[in-house]
């Protein structure tokens, strides 16, 4: 198992695990960390791909590429991140719950 | 880069409204009229412009700062891009016109605060459009659907209800997750082909795991964005609880972007290798779609959730492309009637949320039971509803009857009659629902005498979008010949039409 298997594997889990908490969990800070998780799988995926054994481009060493599209996309996921904390505390203060209408019970961090 | 020009308005279309955007930030009040008038006006032309270069030239390839793939990022202009870009000059001129009243008017206070806000998230809603519309690059679709969710959401929130913030934190953390889908599928694209601009990608494609991994998480991330029945949930909280202003924008023209993409994603890379019974499920789930929206419509007891939950059935219409492009005689027909559907659906919905606006402020609510004889309030916003529903019901002589039309008859044509069957029903339902607003609304008033004058500013742009969805139908020949430049359509006629 190459570095590359190993990265893409794991960046492949982080997902997976994110995914999972995301439906999972109904607390809105427990679903935005999930989504957090599911982003960094996305970016070590990403990262693994750029990896000189299986850079795509036929170029030697490190794909730059991917390492552009994690830089965008640390960017996007932290502004949205940020939009989805205002939104949760402005939530929180309206209705002193956590979690959203359907989604379950409103006592803090009640898994399911 | 075949015209300068052509390039030109390109780059305009996405940049004007990206400066505004902070420029509205900025200057507030001292440039709303040139953000309400000017500006629309200008982007008309430069679509226009774009038109013009179109038929004389073919479609244009841009790359953008003179970069080439696969480093630079191209942009790809063509029939359907232009038609995307033109509907949405029709409806934001039409917003843009409607909003300064319905804010002044607006029944709770802070409505300063909100218009603050309004117009640079509507720019900045208008360029992530424009750019989602022209881009060719699977990454900078990924940006531009970010900035699409983003922009709405906010603009959500701006109704100021707690069941708006919560419709908005459950469309956001939705549309958060999709997009995550949408970006690991381009990350295994970019593994298995080592670049993201579509065209390149296009011919290159395998049937291999892989790819259809990637294929699946990048259209299923698309179709949380677009509502698609089991995943319509988040939209009619989300668009029923927005200003008027801003549900129009959203069911027009935000839920049409995600679709298109698939639409591009589709036709332009996955349909030669995705396996048959793949088109088959998706026009399951648009017939799914079509027939629970119209149930859930019938039961609304609100006029914005009913107009909502219409959205969701209309929705369902466009996937049954799917299925029936998988035919080669028909799939040409079947996509500029899908296409022709789905912009006179634009057109109508926008001229729905719009006039639904005006009503709920007259009537300060919108609960169905307490509109009761509103239509003599408000004669010219209902005769909006009416000419826009005629659309969406589909009756001729309309946009929305053309689009069903071609639908049918490519039903027919290639022996898959249950789709055209779906697409009768979901007219009947359409009409049900459509009519049950309109008897109550028309029925004989308790007290008669609360006519107001007609608001022009309110009442104006969603009749001229009720006209606009139905005199699509008039160009429709015109409409098809723009769309086939430069259409993704080998088969079942030649591709390219000269003009």
């Amino acid at each position: 198992m190459t570095l590359f298997t190993l990265y893409a594997i794991g960046g492949v889990g982080l997902f997976a695990m994110g995914l999972f908490s995301f439906v999972a969990v109904a607390h809105l800070l427990r679903k935005i960390l999930a989504l957090n998780v599911m982003g960094a799988g996305v970016f070590m995926v990403l990262i693994a791909i750029a990896h000189p054994e299986r850079a795509a481009t036929q170029a030697t060493g490190v794909d730059p590429v991917p390492h552009a599209l994690v830089l965008t996309g640390i960017v996007v996921a932290v502004s949205a991140t940020a939009l989805a904390l205002a939104l949760t505390c402005r939530y929180h203060a309206e209705t002193g719950r956590a979690t959203l209408p359907e989604d379950g019970p409103g006592n803090e961090g009640s898994g399911r | 880069m075949n015209t300068p020009f052509a390039g030109l308005w390109a780059v305009l279309l996405v940049g004007l409204p990206l400066l505004l955007a902070v420029g509205a930030y900025v200057a507030g009040r001292r440039i709303r009229p040139i953000l309400v008038w000017i500006v629309p006006l200008v982007m008309a032309g430069m679509v226009t412009g774009l038109i013009h270069g179109l038929i004389d030239q073919g479609p244009l390839h841009y790359e953008i700062g003179g970069w080439t793939p696969p480093l630079g990022i191209t942009w790809h202009i063509d029939g359907l891009a232009t038609a995307m870009l033109a509907v949405t000059v029709l409806v934001m001129g039409a917003v843009c016109a409607y909003a300064p009243s319905y804010f002044a008017g607006s029944i709770k206070t802070a409505s300063a605060e909100k218009t603050k806000l309004f117009w640079p998230l509507t720019y900045l809603l208008w360029a992530a459009l424009n750019a989602l519309f022209l881009s060719a690059d699977v990454f900078n679709l990924y940006v531009t659907l970010e900035l699409l969710t983003l922009g709405s959401v906010v603009l959500i929130v701006l109704a100021g209800t707690t069941d708006s913030v919560a419709a908005a934190l459950r469309y956001l953390v939705l549309g958060l997750m999709a997009s995550l889908f949408y970006l690991m599928g381009v990350a295994l694209l970019y593994a298995s082909y080592g670049t993201l601009d579509m065209a390149t990608l296009g011919g290159q494609l395998q049937q291999d795991p892989l790819t259809w991994t990637a294929a699946s998480l990048m259209i299923v991330g698309l179709l949380i964005k677009t509502a698609l029945f089991p995943m319509h949930f988040w939209l009619p909280p989300a668009h029923a609880g927005a200003p008027a202003p801003v549900s129009a924008l959203l069911s027009a023209l935000v839920v049409k972007a995600s679709f298109y993409l698939v639409l591009r994603l589709w036709f332009d890379l996955f349909r030669p290798v995705a396996p048959a019974p793949a088109a088959q499920f998706l026009g399951a789930l648009g017939a799914c779609a079509v027939l629970w929206g119209a149930i859930q419509a019938l039961r609304a007891d609100r006029l914005k959730t009913l107009i909502a939950y219409s959205t969701v059935a209309q929705l369902g219409y466009l996937f049954l492309l799917f299925p029936l492009s998988s035919a080669p005689a028909v799939a040409k027909t079947a996509w500029l009637g899908v296409i022709l559907f789905a912009l006179s659906h634009a057109l109508a919905k926008a001229a729905m949320f719009l006039a639904a606006g005006r009503i709920q402020q007259l009537a300060h609510e919108d609960r169905l039971d307490r509109l009761t004889g509103i239509g003599q309030c408000a004669p010219l916003a209902l005769s909006a509803t009416a000419l826009a529903g005629v659309s969406l019901i589909g009756l001729p002589p309309t946009g929305g009857f053309a689009g069903k039309w071609m639908l049918l008859v490519a039903g027919v044509e290639s022996g898959q009659w249950w789709w055209a069957l779906v697409v009768v029903m979901g007219g009947l339902l359409t009409a049900g629902y459509l009519f049950r607003f309109w008897a109550i609304a028309i029925a004989a008033s308790e007290h008669p005498s609360q006519r107001a004058p007609v608001n022009w500013r309110m009442e104006l742009p969603p009749f001229m979008l009720g006209v606009a969805a139905v005199l699509i139908v008039f160009l429709a020949t015109h409409v098809a010949q723009l769309l086939e430049i430069g259409a993704a359509f080998p088969i079942g006629g030649s591709g390219e039409v000269a003009p």
